[in-house]
């Protein structure tokens, strides 16, 4: 069977696509940059004491999971979601839910899923898509990711909802129970700004919000003193990609955010958010040259300590930006 | 970034020519929208080099294995993009079990049924297994 009145959209990114998708199917008219604002998505953390593959973490979003969770709370939303003990149980819960005509989000390692390109299946845990029908064994996929939808083996999606690692789905489905007749959205995006405010700014760790930004432009001046030339590249490799790779709109989510504030300047009839998402998308506009620069320091490998300077003044500016642009949108009156 | 400044650069390797991502950009009205992107060389560059890390890496380890110093849980460990940790969930075992495993000469008397373990989470038959770098 296959769900027929599923429409399936491309997003940039994969928990706010997969969220946008089950909505829309659902009737609720919305869009990935709101899902992404009420969610409050936006964030920053260097963890350097976080190796991935050797190179300290780092992130532009909230953990996976949390603009789901915020947005769908905010607008009480209903959602139905469960974990597994086992792949067979949690494949007949999906068989389950599809006889019912409800299309299914689920958590996946992008490693297992054959229909992405070889260059991106690495063992990242948190992808989310949507499963809208199943033949003969064979799923039909909405990967927010896709400009199109595809199809997956049983024993393929089985694996990759049982990837093992951190963090383990452990099999993870959830699927729209209700959504309340009357939604607030005004009162949802208000919400959602004032979190985003609060995340950014407030956390007295030097690892998340904009401390880290401050963190990573001192951390990225000590690299041609700390680290070979071949280490430095590939940490600086793996900043960008996690701010421009797959997923994040460009511009590490900024874009995403600027969109997004944007449509909140309508929804509040507030012309003050226009100018804000005009400015977050001249932040974006920074680190994507901060991203441009650094690629050309990663070929060059030479240790030339004024170009790490330089990389390090170009995050002071995104921090120094930031800080101010957070302090002041939270004391807008939504 | 304006919609006309969404970089158009084909990444070329390993499949990844065919996905083309959404980004967000501003009109000429200064309007977002979603516009579809190639990808773009900064990115490119960088997901490369990832790659050509992981593909000497192998190579490093192959030679390792064909010499004897390795046993050929290390290069398929590898292959597979995981580290010692991540292998050790799959087949159940401990870190320090995965490691003597590693030893060529404990590899050569490891159980059927435990090579069979690794062998399905390599998703390599065991005579693969076994025989590699021979």
């Amino acid at each position: 069977m296959e769900i027929k009145s599923f429409t399936h959209y491309q997003h940039a990114h994969c928990e706010s696509g997969v969220t946008t998708n089950l909505l829309r199917h659902e009737g609720l008219n919305i869009s990935e940059p709101l899902v992404f604002g009420i969610g409050a998505g936006l964030f920053f953390a260097h963890m350097p004491f976080l190796k991935v593959s050797g190179t300290p973490g780092t992130s532009f979003r909230s953990m996976p999971g949390a603009i789901f969770k915020r947005f769908n709370k905010s607008l009480g939303i209903e959602i139905y979601t469960k974990k597994f003990k086992t792949p067979e149980d949690a494949m007949q819960m999906l068989d389950k839910v599809l006889a019912t005509g409800k299309p299914v989000g689920m958590l996946s390692s992008v490693y297992y899923l054959p229909y992405l390109p070889e260059a991106f299946r690495f063992h990242f845990n948190a992808h989310n898509l949507i499963a809208y029908g199943v033949h003969d064994q064979v799923y039909s996929i909405s990967d927010p990711v896709l400009e199109e939808t595809t199809e997956i083996q049983y024993n393929d999606l089985a694996k990759a909802r049982f990837a093992k690692g951190m963090p383990e789905p452990k099999g993870f489905m959830y699927y729209v129970e209700n959504i309340p007749d009357k939604i607030d959205l005004r009162s949802a995006v208000a919400k959602g700004i004032k979190k985003n405010c609060y995340l950014m700014l407030s956390p007295p760790l030097p690892w998340f919000g904009i401390n880290a930004i401050f963190l990573l432009a001192k951390k990225i001046r000590q690299y041609p003193k700390k680290l070979s030339d071949r280490k430095a590249a590939l940490y600086l490799g793996n900043i960008i990609r996690m701010q421009e790779e797959i997923g994040t709109g460009g511009a590490g989510f900024r874009f995403l955010y600027a969109a997004f504030l944007q449509e909140a300047s309508e929804i509040l009839q507030n012309e003050e958010l226009s100018k804000f998402s005009e400015e977050m998308t001249e932040i974006g506009d920074i680190w994507r040259n901060f991203a441009y620069s650094a690629a050309r320091q990663m070929k060059a490998r030479k240790s030339d300590l004024v170009s790490y300077e330089e990389l390090g003044d170009m995050l002071q500016e995104c921090g120094t930006r930031e800080k101010d642009f957070f302090k002041r949108l939270g004391k807008v009156k939504l | 970034m304006k919609v006309n400044e969404v970089p158009q650069d084909v990444r070329d390797f390993k499949g990844a020519e065919k996905l083309k991502k959404l980004v967000y950009a501003v009109d000429k009205n200064g309007n977002y929208e979603g516009v579809s992107s190639s990808g773009w060389e900064a990115e490119n560059l960088a997901t490369k080099q990832a790659w050509d890390a992981v593909d000497d890496a192998l190579a490093d380890t192959e030679e390792k294995v064909k010499t004897g110093k390795l046993s050929p849980i290390a290069y398929y460990m590898q292959k597979c993009l995981m580290d010692i940790s991540l292998l050790a969930r799959y087949v159940g075992k401990w870190k320090w079990q995965v490691k003597r495993h590693m030893k060529p000469a404990v590899f050569d008397k490891l159980d059927r049924r435990i090579l069979e373990k690794y062998a399905s989470v390599f998703n390599v038959s065991v005579d693969d297994l076994i025989s590699f770098g021979k």
